[in-house]
């Protein structure tokens, strides 16, 4: 459905994309991952036709976006970090005037806005002006006019921001719920969103794309082994002593000691190798009261932080 | 064509659903009322010294009241418009770039000739519907003019005004689109205005530079057009003007995409 290919665009001296390469299938919900400044918003700007790259080629349903860009035009739906509203209008007028600039058929118009304000749950807001409304329902609004005319390709650049936690479901729920019908690419640096709402990720950091993969095996692939985590009341230097002779312990990281006297100690180990009840069954022995053991699995946090950390480690070994 | 006409309807719209456009009507109409009202007593006084200087000494000529009511008239509307379509145009693109509404419209299927065109066009609608009640002041007079005088007179007269309205709203337009600010838009239109206004200055002149010059002011092909005479040389001239600057346009907002934003 999108293929893009050697993307890269320089502004000057600034290369603020640096032959990206990936793909999306049809009704596959991509997360376009990455720091602020990382040319997340540049790359969708090209595969919106809004910009054109300075060299690669990007396809959308088989259209090239900058020799074809009416018909890709045609084909997408683009939500960009401010949503593009005009604050004078009220909702359903401005997404009337979408449905015709998108070259929506005359009788089509008015369900077409219909479904929009119902998916965007906005329909109690049709008849407000846009300038009343508050950050998340003009948020909304702006996704409504993103698939107001039902495109194939939706883009969508970091929906979520600004909307409180509750409307943040919300969204994540509804963008859930167009892909199959949509093939959607959405940005944001939020990482459980991409862990919750999609299919593969793209990490992309300083322009270039880091890693490409489903949230479940970047997770896995990167684990490497498990993290254990250990809360008793101990003497710091003996918990440390006896948790590294474990069998399998590879790292054991002893806190500081809180004010009531607690100690929390992780201790890694090879991948497959459970060593929970070992650790357990240690300190009992030892006589000192448990009060939490659980294992930690690799967030995708961590992922990104190893992945775009490294890259900074090299280009800057000052900081 | 149909998003062409998107763009088109959005725009005229937007006029109305700001104060922009009751403003602008409301103000320009107070004005020319004012002026005509001014006008038109100043000339009946005139020609009533003339009657009583006759009837005394018979020796003096009769004054074309409604003609000349009608020459001051629209050499008035077009200092009016110099003022009014600054404001006309100022936000036509700026607004759109600062609300990042610009970026929605490049990303639609309409081609940046629609863009231009339609907000081109719903100017000088907003113009048409701001000019053309003043009509009503000058059929008023007509109907009361003994012998009426010919009406192509003031049908040349407005072809004049929405031909020179039609010239700045381009050049306004052009303007808006370079920046990102309104009043900066404003500010720098008005400039421009005054500057092609000047240029008229030179037809005093007996330098071909001077001639040259005043050949290419609004005003001077203006002033043929309040004599009632619709002259192919500033039909030309304003149809060139109003194209150069659409085609200005048009290179401006594809110039959009290229800058970094």
């Amino acid at each position: 459905m999108i293929e893009v290919q050697n993307l890269t665009k320089t502004y000057g001296s600034v290369t603020a994309v640096d032959h990206i390469s990936f793909t999306v299938n049809k009704g596959e919900i991509l997360g376009f991952l990455g720091p602020n400044g990382a040319g997340k918003t540049t790359t969708m700007r090209i595969l919106t036709g809004y910009m054109p790259a300075t060299s690669g080629t990007a396809r959308i349903s088989g259209f090239d976006v900058f020799n074809d860009s009416m018909e890709v035009r045609r084909h997408i739906g683009y939500l960009p970090e401010n949503p593009p509203v005009y604050p004078d209008m009220t909702v359903g007028t401005y997404l009337d005037f979408v449905t015709r600039i998108k070259n929506v058929p005359a009788n089509k118009r008015a369900e077409r806005v219909a479904d929009a304000l119902k998916k965007t749950n906005i329909v109690d807001k049709k008849d407000e002006l846009i300038k009343r409304l508050s950050r998340g329902y003009k948020q909304r609004v702006g996704l409504a006019q993103a698939l107001v005319h039902d495109p194939d390709v939706i883009i969508l650049d970091e929906p979520t921001v600004g909307l409180d936690p509750k409307q943040i479901i919300e969204v994540r729920h509804l963008i859930k719920g167009l892909a199959g019908s949509h093939t959607i690419i959405l940005s944001t640096h939020i990482l459980p969103e991409v862990s919750m709402t999609c299919d593969r990720v793209v990490i992309i950091n300083k322009g270039k794309v880091a890693a490409v993969d489903t949230p479940q095996n970047l997770t896995s692939q990167l684990k490497g082994g498990q993290k254990v985590r250990v809360q008793t009341q101990a003497p710091e230097g003996p918990l440390q002593q006896v948790l590294q002779q474990i069998p399998g312990a590879s790292r054991v990281q002893v806190e500081a000691e809180r004010a009531d006297g607690l100690l929390t100690a992780t201790v890694e180990s090879a991948q497959g190798q459970d060593i929970r009840s070992v650790i357990a069954a240690q300190i009992v022995q030892k006589g000192w009261p448990l009060y939490e053991l659980h294992g930690v699995s690799l967030s995708l946090e961590d992922i990104f932080l190893e992945l775009t950390t490294d890259e900074a480690a090299h280009a800057e070994p000052s900081n | 064509m149909q998003g062409f006409y998107a763009v088109y309807r959005k725009e005229l719209g937007h006029y109305f659903v700001s104060p922009i456009a009751y403003i602008c009507i409301g103000l320009f109409l107070i004005l020319s009322a004012y002026f005509f009202n001014y006008f038109l007593t100043a000339y009946i006084q005139e020609a009533i010294a003339m009657t009583m200087q006759r009837m005394r000494y018979g020796m003096a000529q009769d004054i074309d009241v409604p003609g000349l009511v009608m020459r001051q008239f629209f050499s008035l509307l077009s200092t009016l418009v110099l003022f009014f379509t600054p404001v006309l145009t100022m936000g036509v693109y700026a607004e759109e770039r600062k609300r990042g509404t610009m970026e929605l419209l490049m990303t639609s299927p309409v081609t940046e000739l629609q863009i231009v065109l339609g907000k081109f066009l719903a100017s000088l609608t907003l113009f048409t519907i701001m000019v053309l009640p003043t009509a009503t002041y000058l059929i008023i007079m007509l109907r009361h003019s003994d012998p009426m005088p010919p009406l192509r007179l003031m049908l040349a007269g407005y072809a004049g005004v929405l031909l020179l309205g039609g010239a700045l709203l381009a050049m306004g337009s052009f303007i808006s689109s370079l920046t990102e600010n309104q009043l900066i838009a404003a500010v720098l239109t008005f400039a421009a205005f005054l500057m092609v206004w000047v240029l008229d200055l030179g037809r005093n002149s007996d330098s071909i530079v001077g001639t040259v010059l005043a050949y290419l002011s609004v005003v001077r092909h203006f002033d043929d057009f309040t004599h009632g005479v619709i002259d192919t040389t500033g039909l030309i001239y304003y149809a060139s003007f109003v194209i150069l600057f659409v085609f200005l346009t048009v290179r401006s907002v594809d110039s959009m995409r290229w800058r970094r934003a």
